[in-house]
């Protein structure tokens, strides 16, 4: 009966979507406030629906309902309560529900939270947004319901895939897809722009903090699916450029630069079209995320299970979407005022160059991922595209990126002084320099790529900080000024400040681990040894472990160094009692921002007595990887924090007191 | 100042051209040369046949791991066979196997053939679900009329009768 009412109540969800597009493009069109009203209070109905509905369908997940098709093939009465819940959102079905669920959340939100924009815009957005909801709810209740009933339930479920039962992975989807859709606001914000014909500063106010949620949220959601793959998968490495781990990421490149290019449309007016065609482009390449992931048109280390025919609606919906979109932009965009002029060295230069290497980055990766499709189309021919071509690609446009960053934030608007930005910034070139030159000369073996790639971190890290130093005016005016200054920085700089070191120490950790990490795989038998990164790892015990739903070997690997003891690493292989399928759950030594990663492989039964395959890993600065896009998600909600950012507040400020400037 | 156009706006034009250009000029060239050197074709047995690749240069080889054909070494080497229809090849491979490794089921192993014509895999890849066919693997099948349906096992993959493990 529950059941039946999940299914109702996204029924009803639906139809509050279709109302809230009509209603809210008929308050546009007769300049009617109750008729937005009602449009607003319809975006607010479809989210209760959808939450309903999903709330439905986590309880059959928690109650093991097997009548339900979906929890039949997901879940199983043995596993644990977390990996039921969210087993909800672990397969098709229930992934692209939480995807609407999103949806609707951040329309009924964006109606809420936007009292301040102008009533024509705002009716055009929840219009826009409700045009969405109802695309992709009629796309769950038709095609994809996840609260469909079986005829004949099975006693037992089919249970979630074992390498999907992780606690990084219950939470990475909803991360993901808050960030993914997120990009919803920004798509309708521009659709309501184009269609109104106005793009202006306030225009870009209201983007950046949808833009910056949505930003931060998917760099998190992100950073949790790449933490998941490195110490689930247990291959030892944490990025594979996968088409699925590129789905996300050129999504988050072009949110990058949509951040970059409406700050430019905010403060002089200029670049507005671009910021509009970004607008809409990352919310395209959202859905080509989520069409990428789920058609399987490509092989994936991780797709969900294929279903060609779904693929074929979801590419409809995409490319209907995205076309009505650009189209929408090709049309109007002409119109729109072109902005203000800047000099060849400013920062609205060092904005436009960011925005220039990050879209030709997004686009390098988009050829990668896309190609092996072009060129089976074309020759017929079955290829895969490796990361080799990115490393080759994608690396040298951010290794430029990096080289500008520092300057980007030292030049003025309109007109910049480059003698002084490269005078604030010789301390941070030296310290580059110094690092990378150190890092060649005392680390062995000696790798230059790596060297070179932590003199890049050491450059953005030392210009980050010069940037705050020369904010505050730091050793040029007495101290107490300098801390006086220190204090009253606006939220947003400091945001700026905290994505760049943050980004800083992701390059840092990305080019040690890459460079100088080990690798050993050896058969050892019980007492058997193996050295890695100066460790030394002894097999001492292989114990036998029952878990909820899995039985397991456990490893007892005892690691010293130099004799003394570090710690006792205890990887297991899991086998699962559904479906009989094996994991290994990886063992990881912190040795401060250092990974011993080991991984206990298959029995060898031998004559000579038992064998077991242990690889092990030494993985230098490791936790940079993860903590550096923390840092950067963590920048972007110190910004959103900010009182400037705040809808409405700065306008409201402004009226009471005139005199005071943003600054 | 006497070669830039004089309207402010078709210096800004000109100046987000000579921007854009060498950006361009580089993530092009790198692309193209990068697609022409580090693309690695798929091959099952019998297009491997046919088409011969050099030895040494990467490539994927799909198809179904042969009943009985896997061994493993207690230096932690292993070997199996990949087969399609008309041809067979031996791969070693030293390493864990993909948990969801299993005899007659699809695999695409990554990696080149040595001299002797012996494939030695770098990564064997199997899926997260147990249900999964390589899409390469099961296209190539489909061609040679090898196909019975997603999850099923062409006839020459089922076990010997004699011989099965």
């Amino acid at each position: 009966m529950l059941v039946e009412f999940g299914s109702f109540s996204l029924a009803l969800a639906l139809a509050f979507s279709l109302l809230q597009a009509m209603l809210s493009a008929t308050a546009r069109v007769r300049r009617s406030t109750t008729l937005a009203a009602a449009g607003e209070g319809a975006a607010v109905a479809a989210f209760l629906g959808v939450a309903g509905a999903f709330a439905v369908l986590i309880h059959a997940f928690v109650v093991s309902d097997f009548s339900v098709a979906n929890v039949a093939a997901n879940s199983h009465t043995e596993k644990p309560l977390l990996y039921k819940v969210a087993g909800a959102w672990g397969s098709h079905e229930g992934s692209i529900l939480l995807w609407c669920l999103a949806l609707t959340g951040y329309g009924a939100a964006a109606a809420l939270l936007s009292r301040s924009l102008p009533r024509g815009l705002r009716a055009l957005m929840v219009a826009t947004q409700g045009v969405l909801g109802a695309i992709f709810l009629a796309y769950t209740l038709f095609a994809s319901n996840p609260l469909v009933r079986l005829v004949d339930p099975p006693v037992e479920g089919r249970s979630l895939n074992p390498l999907l039962q992780d606690p990084a992975l219950a939470v990475h989807p909803p991360f993901l897809y808050a960030g993914y859709v997120g990009m919803s606001v920004v798509f309708s914000l521009a659709v309501a722009a184009l269609i109104e014909g106005r793009v202006d500063a306030a225009w870009a106010r209201w983007v950046r903090p949808w833009a910056l949620a949505a930003w931060s949220l998917l760099t998190v959601g992100i950073m949790l699916g790449s933490f998941w793959a490195y110490y689930e998968l247990g291959w030892g490495g944490w990025w594979f450029w996968d088409p699925v781990e590129n789905a996300s990421f050129m999504p988050w490149l072009v949110a990058a630069a949509l951040l970059h290019s409406a700050i430019v449309t905010e403060k002089r007016g200029a670049l507005a079209g671009w910021t509009v065609f970004l607008a809409i482009a990352a919310f395209a390449f959202s859905m080509l995320g989520a069409f990428l992931v789920r058609s399987g048109v490509l092989t994936s280390v991780h797709a969900f299970a294929l279903d060609p025919q779904r693929g074929v609606l979801l590419l409809i919906i995409l490319g209907v979407t995205a076309g009505a979109g650009f189209s929408l932009f090709a049309w109007r965009a002409p119109a729109l005022s072109p902005g203000g002029v800047f000099a060849p060295v400013s920062r609205e230069s060092a904005l436009v160059l960011n925005n220039i290497l990050l879209a030709a980055a997004t686009a390098s990766v988009l050829l990668g991922t896309l190609y092996p499709l072009i060129r089976e189309a074309l020759t017929g021919e079955a290829i895969s595209v490796g990361p080799p071509y990115f490393n080759l690609t994608f690396t040298p446009l951010m290794a430029a990126l990096v080289l500008l960053l520092p300057a980007g934030p030292l030049l003025a608007w309109k007109r910049g002084d480059a003698m002084g930005a490269s005078q604030r910034l010789w301390v941070a070139a030296a310290l580059a320099v110094a690092a990378g030159l150190g890092a060649y000369a005392l680390v062995s073996p000696r790798k230059a790529l790596a060297a070179a790639g932590v003199a890049l971190a050491a450059w953005l890290i030392g210009g980050a900080i010069a940037e705050i130093f020369e904010r505050i005016r730091a050793f040029r005016v007495p101290g107490a000024e300098s801390w006086r200054r220190l204090a009253r920085l606006p939220r947003g700089a400091w945001g700026m400040t905290l994505a760049h070191l943050g980004l800083g120490v992701f390059v840092l950790g990305a080019f040690v681990e890459t460079g100088w990490k080990q690798e050993v795989a050896e058969t050892l038998p019980l007492g058997g040894s193996v050295d890695v990164g100066g460790y030394h790892l002894a097999l001492e015990g292989i114990a036998s472990v029952e878990g909820a739903n899995y039985d397991a070997e456990r490893a007892r690997i005892a690691v010293t160094r130099a004799g003394a003891a570090v710690c006792q690493a205890e990887p297991e292989r899991r086998t699962y009692f559904a479906g009989g399928q094996t994991t290994s759950e990886v063992a990881l030594c912190y040795r401060g921002a250092n990974h011993l990663y080991v991984v206990l492989g298959e029995r060898r039964d031998a004559a000579a007595g038992s064998v077991w395959l242990v690889r092990a890993y030494w993985n230098p600065f490791a936790t940079l990887l993860f903590f550096g896009p923390l840092v950067m998600a963590a920048g972007g909600v110190v910004s959103l924090s900010d009182r400037r950012l705040r809808l409405g507040v700065a306008a409201r400020r402004r009226e009471a007191n005139p005199q005071e400037q943003p600054a | 100042m006497s070669l830039l156009p004089k309207s402010p706006k078709a210096r800004r034009r000109l100046m987000l051209l000579a921007a854009i250009a060498p950006v361009l000029a580089l993530s092009v060239g790198l692309a193209l040369w990068g697609l022409g050197d580090s693309v690695s074709f798929f091959y099952t047995p019998s297009q491997a046949e046919k088409a011969q690749p050099p030895a040494g240069r990467s490539i994927q080889l799909g198809g179904l791991v042969a009943h009985g054909s896997v061994v493993k070494h207690s230096d932690g080497a292993v070997e199996f066979t990949v087969q399609d229809k008309q041809a067979v090849d031996k791969v070693v491979f030293h390493g864990d196997l993909p948990d969801l490794f299993r005899e007659g089921q699809g695999v695409v192993a990554v990696g080149a053939f040595r001299q002797d014509g012996v494939f030695e895999a770098k990564r064997v890849l199997a899926k997260h679900d147990e249900r999964y066919m390589p899409r390469e693997v099961a296209k190539a099948l489909k061609e040679q009329g090898e196909w019975r349906g997603d999850g099923a096992t062409p006839a020459y993959g089922a076990p010997a009768v004699k011989g099965g493990v």
